[in-house]
């Protein structure tokens, strides 16, 4: 009996995702929490076996250990499946040597058997970066009803932004007549969203003809070698909530969205569920010393302080007197007794003392990574320390075990960063 | 393996008032997030039996929608697992449980099928955390025939519900007495037994053939002379929920850091199953203080010592106090609820009052239109 799948998707999951600084130091982006109990690569992954995609290649090279964990063998997505479901797909050693994956495409090429073992008619090829909800599905009837060899997800995004965006350009049909990358002039407003469907066929024979190139990228070297040969390229339409969450803004600001009255990007709804995996299950705590306004918080946290305008995660303890505002804090972290945090992002298993002030002062460049922290937030990565009593600048970043002497002066001014090589201890 | 398991989850009660319209009691929701099953299911599969059977009866959609995946405590093995019986009509029977011995012996091919030479019967009712090996080899060491986990009864608790026992220095049960009006004995029972497999299948014969059904009634207060019947005291927390009193207490119960701490935090966890709701959502005008909100809740008003269940949603300018409210509760607008326990998918309309008494809980069952956007 030959296995048979009609569409299968590839989701890109290698990525460190260097612009969103300390916080993926330790993990791949996808593995990033968001929105109080998610991981970034729970998106794609629900909106996978919500659209009926029960087959999914997940590519991990940067930092998979968490990301390995999160997925295991795809329960919470109901993706265990006797044929098909969620597979990890590393870079691994064949006889021709060992690669790490170069590009997308590249990483996708090295797992040509993998596809082919599932005999597609189509391949869905997905980043683990996005936030939003979409029906693979519907793209699907699109691409066959324009019998087309490759539909490019697009969305219209404001003119003056489309310089950061991969544009195409399309004819009355929605046929991509040209595209062009980060135009300083664009002549469309439609960005890619870096989802694809492939004819089967078609990719096939892409990958195998570019199988020598250099970093072999969808974006740049697939989809124009795809245009070159006159294949028939369509983009399709996406009106919902899509959000790249690559920098520590935008990242700190589709949190923020959340927490509006109806937000944008509803999690409330019926249909349309985001699973994750939840190993935190009792319910929260709010106590009578606790005032909380305009938050989401997740399974298990115990709130004895304040908080305001701001997405707390599972097993997150904030002491008496502590107060929170516009702030992320993540999974399983302590904020101690009486410290003030505003505008900053915390991530998962961190413990930071009493007393301390987070974000105060003005704004300065950053001494320590200008492309990455540009902002007025301060940025705390995982498993960090932060002893009793400090004051804590904006646009800082604050990684490891730190101590009472890493702060001269009790201090760390706005701009700088304490980042400690965490070796193992 | 030395032990299977067996939770007994058929039960009603009349003590439970209209909450046992819709469940058998051991489908409870329970602090927020559990169901009361989950406290037995989740300590047998700690204490690492991998073979259970639970045996449900009344009203059961409830609880078999619980347990419709044993994954969630870790019975999805390809050794052992979890069963679920309910009466069956065979060529032999077509009666209903008749009682706990009578569900035993309907089910005695399960028991004779096994090879584990223990079995653990536990009640689907008890909130508490127990390592049954624990049990177990203080069972062993006092070579007893059936061992009952027994506790101290406190003044506050209404010694009519419960077994009464009486337990001798060594430990040997000398007198049980089945929901006694008056008693001077200060233990209970509680309703978790350990006995050895095959001493099990030779009594539940017997029973049957004597046309008897009650394990309490007609093995351990029978037997109570003649077999080594000893008590294993428990002293951490425990509860029953079979009466809207103590349920309401037991939810309460889980407002205090210590017992949170004790169920939540320490080693081993209580396992439920997962509903991948979202965060809890607390808007501006909200208010919350003391209380327990469950994922997928939405507040706009007050909330105060309270327990939330999933995906309540609270009204703006609402004042809940003193309540519990079980799941997928929608309520208005304006609306004052206190000293409640607000029955699961209800919705109440806007500017309504529901105001029980602290010794006499007001069990709320509205069910209106909803309308959803």
């Amino acid at each position: 009996m030959m296995i048979k799948k009609e569409m299968i998707a590839m989701l890109l999951a290698g990525g460190q995702g260097s612009r969103l600084g300390v916080l993926t130091q330790k993990v791949a982006k996808p593995a990033v929490s968001f929105g109080g109990k998610y991981r970034i690569i729970d998106f794609p992954l629900s909106n996978c076996i919500n659209s009926g995609v029960d087959t999914v290649g997940v590519l991990t090279q940067y930092q998979p250990l968490r990301l390995n964990a999160h997925i295991g063998i795809g329960i919470p997505w109901d993706l265990d499946r006797n044929v098909g479901g969620v597979t990890i797909l590393p870079p691994y050693e064949n006889s021709r040597g060992s690669d790490w994956y170069s590009g997308t495409a590249n990483a996708v090429f090295q797992n040509l058997e993998y596809m082919e073992s599932y005999n597609p008619d189509y391949v869905l090829i997905l980043s683990g970066d996005h936030i939003y909800k979409m029906d693979y599905e519907v793209m699907l009837d699109y691409h066959k009803a324009n019998n087309a060899d490759v539909t490019i997800a697009v969305m219209p995004v404001p003119l003056e932004e489309a310089g950061r965006f991969g544009i195409m350009i399309t004819d009355e049909n929605s046929r991509v007549v040209d595209f062009e990358e980060k135009p300083k002039n664009p002549r469309s407003n439609l960005a890619s969203m870096g989802i694809y469907i492939f004819s089967w066929p078609v990719l096939r024979e892409a990958l195998i003809a570019l199988q020598d190139e250099a970093g072999c990228d969808f974006g740049k070297h697939i989809i124009p070698y795809c245009k070159e040969k006159n294949q028939k390229l369509f983009a399709y339409e996406f009106n919902g909530y899509w959000k790249d969450v690559g920098t520590l803004t935008s990242y700190w600001q589709a949190n923020m969205e959340l927490i509006d009255i109806i937000p944008e990007f509803n999690l409330y709804e019926e249909y349309w569920r985001i699973f994750t995996k939840s190993d935190i299950i009792p319910p929260q705590y709010i106590a009578d010393t606790a005032s909380i306004e305009k938050s989401i918080i997740g399974e298990g946290t115990e709130v004895y302080g304040t908080v305001i305008n701001s997405v707390i995660g599972a097993g997150v303890t904030i002491g008496r007197g502590a107060q929170i505002r516009d702030s992320i804090i993540m999974r399983e972290t302590v904020i101690g007794e009486n410290t003030k945090i505003n505008k900053s992002i915390v991530a998962e298993n961190t413990k930071v003392g009493k007393n301390c002030e987070i974000g105060i002062g003005d704004f300065k460049e950053s001494t320590y990574d200008k492309r990455v922290y540009d902002a007025d937030l301060v940025t705390i990565g995982e498993k960090t320390i932060i002893p009793d009593g400090v004051k804590i600048g904006k646009n800082t970043a604050i990684m490891g075990d730190t101590v009472p002497e890493d702060y001269p002066n009790g201090e760390l001014p706005s701009g700088d960063a304490i980042v400690k090589a965490g070796g193992l201890k | 393996m030395r032990a299977i398991g067996i939770v007994l989850a058929g039960g009603n009660s009349k003590r439970m008032r209209e909450l046992s319209n819709k469940r058998a009691i051991a489908a409870m929701p329970i602090a927020g997030s559990f169901r009361s099953i989950d406290f037995a299911l989740s300590n047998m599969t700690n204490s690492h039996i991998q073979k259970v059977a639970v045996f449900t009866q009344y009203n059961s959609r409830s609880l078999n929608e619980h347990l419709s995946s044993s994954k969630w405590w870790d019975f999805g093995r390809k050794q052992g697992g979890l069963f679920v019986f309910t009466p069956t009509i065979t060529a032999q029977s077509s009666d209903w449980y008749r009682g706990t011995a009578d569900s035993l012996y309907q089910n005695l091919t399960f028991l004779k099928n096994s090879h584990e030479p223990y079995v653990v019967i536990a009640a689907g009712d008890g909130i508490y955390k127990l390592d049954y090996n624990k049990v177990l080899e203080y069972h062993i060491e006092k070579k007893a025939d059936i061992t009952v986990v027994c506790r101290r009864v406190e003044d506050t608790e209404d010694i009519t519900r419960f077994g009464a026992v009486k337990i001798n220095d060594d430990g040997r049960i000398t007198e049980f007495e089945e929901k006694p009006m008056v008693t001077d004995a200060n233990n209970i029972s509680c309703g978790v037994y350990v006995i050895r497999r095959r001493q099990l299948i030779e009594l539940v014969e017997r029973c049957a053939a004597e046309d008897r059904y009650d394990f309490v009634k007609d093995i351990l207060v029978r037997y109570k002379n003649l077999k080594r019947i000893y008590a294993y005291r428990m002293n951490t927390y425990w509860s029953n929920i079979a009466s809207v009193e103590s349920y309401y207490k037991t939810n309460m119960d889980f407002l205090k850091k210590d017992v949170r701490d004790y169920f939540f935090n320490q080693y081993p966890e209580v396992y439920s199953k997962i509903d991948d709701l979202p965060p809890a959502k607390y808007n501006p005008g909200c208010n919350v203080k003391n209380s327990l909100i469950s994922s997928g809740c939405i507040i706009n008003g007050s909330v105060e010592n309270s327990v939330l269940f999933k995906t309540a949603y609270v009204g703006n300018n609402c004042v809940i106090k003193n309540s519990v409210v079980l799941n997928d509760v929608y309520i208005g607008d304006n609306t004052v609820i206190e000293n409640c326990i607000v029955e699961s998918r209800d919705t109440i309309r806007a500017n309504t009052t529901h105001i029980g008494k602290p010794d006499d809980i007001k069990i709320v069952i509205e069910k209106n239109e909803r309308y959803t956007l």
